[in-house]
């Protein structure tokens, strides 16, 4: 039983904050290990085999960033990363270095079980294979690269399907404005992050209901864009 | 609708009248050949024109000389009381610069540029009144004849007869913005004046019959012409770069006396034709060290030099035209001009042919100037102030022949000769030249004396001892010459030594200096000594007011004088020169630093050099005085950039510190909220906590952004955003909240993208639109809109609510305020002020109001620039059937 638990490794200073999220983690059906700086938290990880990491962004003794690129270097292991608002370039660095998604502090236990579901199930491995993804009203088909909403076909640009199809692929998470525009548009384009807003602004015409207050071509401000599968 | 930023017309024309303020006012010079041309008259009248164009004229001094052409044109201006200065139990009306300072007109009229001023004024000069009005930014209009021009001055002279004594440096002249020359035919001239309508001064008057004959008033009008052509031309050339090419340079040699004044205005003239610089050189032989008349003449000679434009030099070194051919060609001159007495004899290889000897690249200009006045040359009483040298070359003479006189008997007389020349040596080097040349002749005559047959008589018995004679006197003459040159040099050189060591110990000491105090001290105790005399220093204070910082008691009332122009003034120069000491700027390469006095002790002003090197060391105590000024700035600067550092420490330590626990008490009370093993009712405490935790955060967060901003520690993270998301990922922000509330979105889709932080403005839309929330009752809507102005974006914020309380537009923007003070909404008014510093940092504004149906309405506007590129429009995926 206890090797069927998914293991999870909090990387956190502050002794209360590691209560909260080991409780959580616990009640969800995990194995949690506390580690309360980074040399530990790498020692903790390189050990445990963990199946999901947590790490504060405001560790005293040393970068989160190094700790990252650190781990990555070993593992693909899951990263959540926690931060306070208002250290968006923190939180960009952190996922561009590796890190799998973040939670702004405070947050409440929903937010935090919410994460750990995406991340563990992407985790336990990729998407199903029948191509079919539903956004909503929304149909697409990634086989046959079609898609469709309420029933009516939506014609999309090859770039707008790249862009959609990339998001699907990272589904759940949060990816930079780096990392997409890398991926759709490709290395040198990874500054013209206003080619992003003018296609993400298209995708949302074409999909969302009120693409002003989307449910599913989600923003985080500063950081980058979130694909939710089902709205909660 | 206010704006905090500052409008741009209103900065510049702000930075316009800046300009105007520190501009100089500008010189019109009205010209003319002689007395009665008619100068005041067209001055006046040019005076009446612009006044009635609106221009603000003072007439600050106008000579009417009871003329009533003159007295008439007077009327309707205003008149400038003068000054009473008491002179010499005579009270004397003069020009009142410091009312005029004071009433600050935009142009006054100063008569007669070349008027020198009455004993105890602040300038000698009313030029130099002129010159200050201008620094101050006051337009002059002034009149001046030719025969005043420092550089025609003896032209003039030469033509008429009078020499006039008022003159006015070119340089003054040249510089004027503007020149009118006024002129009158002779003919008309003659007829005024038998008319009794011109004004004669002192000597003119006197001369009145010989100065206006046609012939001299055809003359002095080519001059005036001929000047005022030059003037033009140069007006015409002034696009071209100033100053000569190299090699274009003329050098003159100024020997003292006439001779070199005849030099200096020559020059002066033949570069002002050529338009090349000059300068002008004395070299200080030791024949002119020796004389102090020739020295005294020779600066005189220099200071013309420098007043004409010349830049001058004294330079050291026994032969006049080696040291000529070699300053020439190391400061690349190509031209040397020499004067040329008339000679007799031309025996000896001229000056001017030896330079051409020297440096024959040189081009050597001879000038015929009237011979150098003989000195007077009275042996005896060189003798007398040099009586020692004479006591000490009769004893060498007695004691030699005394010596010899023993001797003879062993040695020959050849070695007597010997032994006479030896003492000869002696005393010319110890006393002399003139000590020397009496040694000498008394050596001759006591050889003939005593030694040569036969004794005790000055006969000669074989004339062969008359070429021993000879040729002893001519050895005994050269070698006093010879020895008494080096004594010169020798004394020159320790003397040169002695400044050289001052200087060095001086700027080794300031080297030191960390503080003002210590530059002071260091100053004070290193001067004092050197120049035996009392100095001071005074330095401004931050506000630029001068204190006295060490040393005997200042007029700091001269001292500001000199600090404000950074020029020399009191005792010796031409400002203020009633002052006890003379006082100098410290002047270092920004600015004057502070200002130095001393009292000078003899006629050491006279003294070229010691001047200079006193400016030296000025020099060098206002370099210490900058360079101790920037270490302070730049410790200031390092003491602010700790205080910013300190400061973004606390505040990232209170936001770890206020964020802690709000992360545990959340994840707390929600866990609890969500638990399924808690009482409903437990469970819907644990809810209102979770709402009221949020809460705080959201005050903590607008507190901790309001603080980053004020401590300026937000840098704006631009980048082009669509309105649509930053409006989108606001409300989803506040999704639990707007629960109560529907949304009315109001966005183009064709919105274009504008330049903002993302963050930030996600910040001020969640505000109002929780500020929406907050005062309106559930069920109401918030009304969010977008438009494209035409420079401007524009975002609306609006509530069907109460609305913003009259006359609480703008102050429920700043820190605290909310817009009903009683009310039991909770809050405290920092999200408007924070809404405000944000847009403002982004260069928008922020409004509130009331829509015209009810309901607050916030207008945020951001300015909008161009857009960059935007990526090519595609075509669409082909239809596949599915």
């Amino acid at each position: 039983m206890n090797a069927q638990k998914p293991v999870l490794v909090i990387i956190e200073d502050e002794p209360q904050i590691a209560r909260f999220v080991s409780m959580t983690a616990e009640s969800a059906g995990m194995q949690t290990w506390h580690a309360t700086t980074a040399r530990q938290g790498l020692v903790e990880a390189g050990t445990r085999q963990p199946d999901l990491l947590i790490l504060d962004l405001g560790l005293p003794d040393g970068d989160g960033l190094d700790l990252i690129r650190e781990i990555r270097a070993f593992s693909e292991v899951p990263i959540l990363v926690l931060s306070a608002r208002s250290q968006e370039t923190d939180k960009v660095a952190a996922l561009d270095a590796g890190a799998d998604d973040y939670l702004t502090k405070p947050f409440g236990v929903n937010e935090l079980l919410a994460r750990l579901r995406v991340l563990l199930r992407r985790h336990a491995k990729d998407s199903p294979g029948d191509g079919q993804v539903t956004l909503g009203d929304v149909e697409i088909n990634l086989v046959a690269r079609t898609v469709s909403k309420a029933g009516d076909a939506v014609h999309l640009t090859p770039i707008e399907y790249r862009l959609l199809a990339t998001m699907i692929r990272h589904a759940g998470k949060v990816i930079t404005h780096r990392q997409l525009l890398l991926e759709v548009w490709g290395p040198a384009y990874v500054e013209h992050s206003h080619y992003l807003r003018i296609y993400m602004g298209h995708l949302r015409q074409k999909l969302e209901d009120e693409p002003a207050q989307p449910r599913h071509l989600l923003t985080e401000s500063g950081v980058g864009y979130r694909l939710l599968l089902q709205h909660n | 609708m206010t704006d905090t930023r500052p409008d741009p017309d209103q900065l510049l024309a702000e930075l316009k009248a800046d300009e105007a303020d520190a501009h100089r006012g500008r010189l019109k010079v009205f010209f003319g050949a002689n007395a009665g041309v008619g100068k005041t008259w067209a001055m006046l009248a040019q005076a009446h024109t612009r006044q009635r164009d609106g221009v603000d004229v003072l007439v600050g001094l106008v000579e009417t000389h009871s003329r009533e052409e003159t007295a008439a044109m007077l009327g309707g201006l205003t008149v400038l009381p003068r000054k009473e200065i008491h002179y010499r139990d005579k009270a004397l009306a003069e020009f009142d610069l410091d009312a005029a300072l004071a009433r600050k007109p935009q142009l006054i009229l100063v008569d007669e540029l070349a008027h020198s001023n009455v004993a105890g004024s602040r300038h000698p000069k009313r030029w130099q009144d002129i010159e200050e009005l201008l620094a101050a930014g006051i337009d002059v209009y002034t009149t001046v004849n030719v025969q005043h021009l420092e550089s025609l001055n003896d032209v003039v002279g030469g033509i008429t007869g009078v020499r006039v004594r008022e003159t006015v440096p070119d340089h003054v002249f040249d510089s004027a913005d503007d020149i009118t020359l006024v002129d009158l035919p002779p003919d008309e001239l003659l007829k005024r004046l038998q008319e009794g309508k011109v004004y004669l001064p002192g000597n003119i008057a006197r001369a009145k019959e010989s100065f206006f004959r046609k012939g001299n008033l055809i003359a002095l009008r080519e001059l005036a012409m001929r000047r005022a052509a030059e003037r033009v031309d140069a007006e015409l050339r002034r696009d071209q770069p100033a100053g000569s090419k190299p090699g274009e340079t003329l050098l003159a040699a100024i020997a003292p006396g006439p001779a070199g004044e005849t030099l200096v205005r020559h020059t002066a003239r033949l570069a002002g034709r050529l338009k090349v610089d000059w300068r002008a050189v004395t070299v200080e032989t030791p024949a002119l060290l020796r004389s102090k008349y020739k020295l005294a003449s020779a600066r005189r000679n220099l200071e013309l030099a420098e007043s004409l434009g010349a830049r001058t030099a004294l330079l050291p070194g026994p032969h006049v035209a080696q040291v000529l051919a070699e300053y020439a060609l190391d400061h690349d001159l190509g031209t040397v001009v020499i004067g040329k007495p008339p000679r007799r004899f031309n025996i000896v290889e001229s000056q001017a042919a030896r330079v051409a000897r020297l440096a024959p690249s040189l081009t050597v200009q001879i000038v015929g100037v009237s011979a150098a006045p003989a000195e007077r040359l009275d042996p005896w009483a060189m003798i007398g102030q040099r009586w020692q040298g004479a006591v000490w070359a009769l004893l060498g003479c007695g004691m030699t022949t005394i010596l010899a006189a023993r001797l003879t008997q062993i040695f020959d007389l050849a070695n007597v000769i010997m032994l006479y020349l030896l003492s000869v040596l002696l005393v010319s080097v110890r006393f002399g030249r003139v000590a020397g040349a009496l040694s000498s002749l008394l050596s001759v005559a006591a050889f003939d004396f005593f030694f040569v047959p036969p004794r005790m008589s000055f006969t000669v018995a074989d004339t062969q001892y008359l070429l021993t004679f000879g040729i002893m006197l001519t050895v005994a003459l050269t070698l006093s010459q010879l020895s008494a040159r080096l004594r010169f040099q020798a004394q020159i050189a320790s003397r040169r030594e002695r400044r050289t060591a001052a200087l060095y110990e001086l700027s080794e000491a300031l080297s030191g200096a960390l503080m003002k105090e210590q530059v002071v001290e260091i100053a004070l105790a290193q001067l004092a000594p050197r120049f035996k005399t009392d100095l001071g220093l005074a330095l401004p204070d931050l506000g630029e007011h001068l204190h006295q910082e060490g040393g005997m008691a200042l007029d700091l009332a001269v001292a500001d004088w000199v600090y404000r122009h950074g020029e020399e003034a009191g005792q010796g120069t031409g400002t203020l020169a009633a002052a006890h000491a003379f006082y100098l700027p410290l002047t270092a390469p920004m600015r004057v630093r502070g200002v130095l006095a001393l009292v000078p002790k003899g006629d050491w002003l006279a003294d070229r050099e010691e001047k200079r090197f006193l400016q030296t060391c000025a020099a060098q105590i206002g370099l210490a005085l900058e360079r101790v000024h920037f270490v302070e700035v730049a410790q200031n600067a390092l003491v602010s950039m700790e205080g910013e550092r300190l400061r973004n420490h606390l505040l990232s330590a209170i936001s770890h510190d206020l964020r802690t626990p709000i992360t545990v008490l959340l994840g707390l009370a929600s866990t609890l909220s969500e638990s399924p093993y808690a009482a409903p009712p437990a469970r819907e405490i644990a809810q209102q906590l979770v709402g009221e935790i949020r809460r705080m955060n959201d005050l903590v967060n607008n507190l901790l952004d309001m603080a980053r901003l004020q401590a300026g520690e937000v840098r704006l993270r631009r980048d082009w955003q669509a309105v649509e998301e930053v409006v989108g990922s606001s409300l989803r922000a506040l999704e639990l909240r707007l629960a109560r509330h529907p949304v009315e979105l109001d966005i183009p889709a064709d919105l274009p993208l504008v330049e903002f932080d993302a963050v930030l403005m996600e910040r001020v839309l969640v505000n109002l639109i929780d500020n929406a929330i907050k005062y309106t009752p559930a069920g109401t809507p918030v009304i969010i809109a977008a438009r494209a102005l035409p420079q401007t974006l524009q975002m609306t914020v609006a509530d069907t609510g109460p609305g913003i309380p009259p006359g609480q537009e703008e102050t429920i923007f700043n820190k605290f305020t909310r817009g009903q003070n009683e009310s039991a909404t909770t809050g405290v008014g920092l999200g408007l002020a924070l809404c405000r510093a944000i847009v403002t940092a982004h260069g928008g504004t922020i409004t509130a109001g009331n829509r015209p149906e009810g309901g607050a309405l916030f207008t945020v506007t951001l300015p909008r620039h161009t857009p960059p590129a935007m990526p090519e429009p595609e075509h669409l995926l082909p239809d596949i059937a599915p």
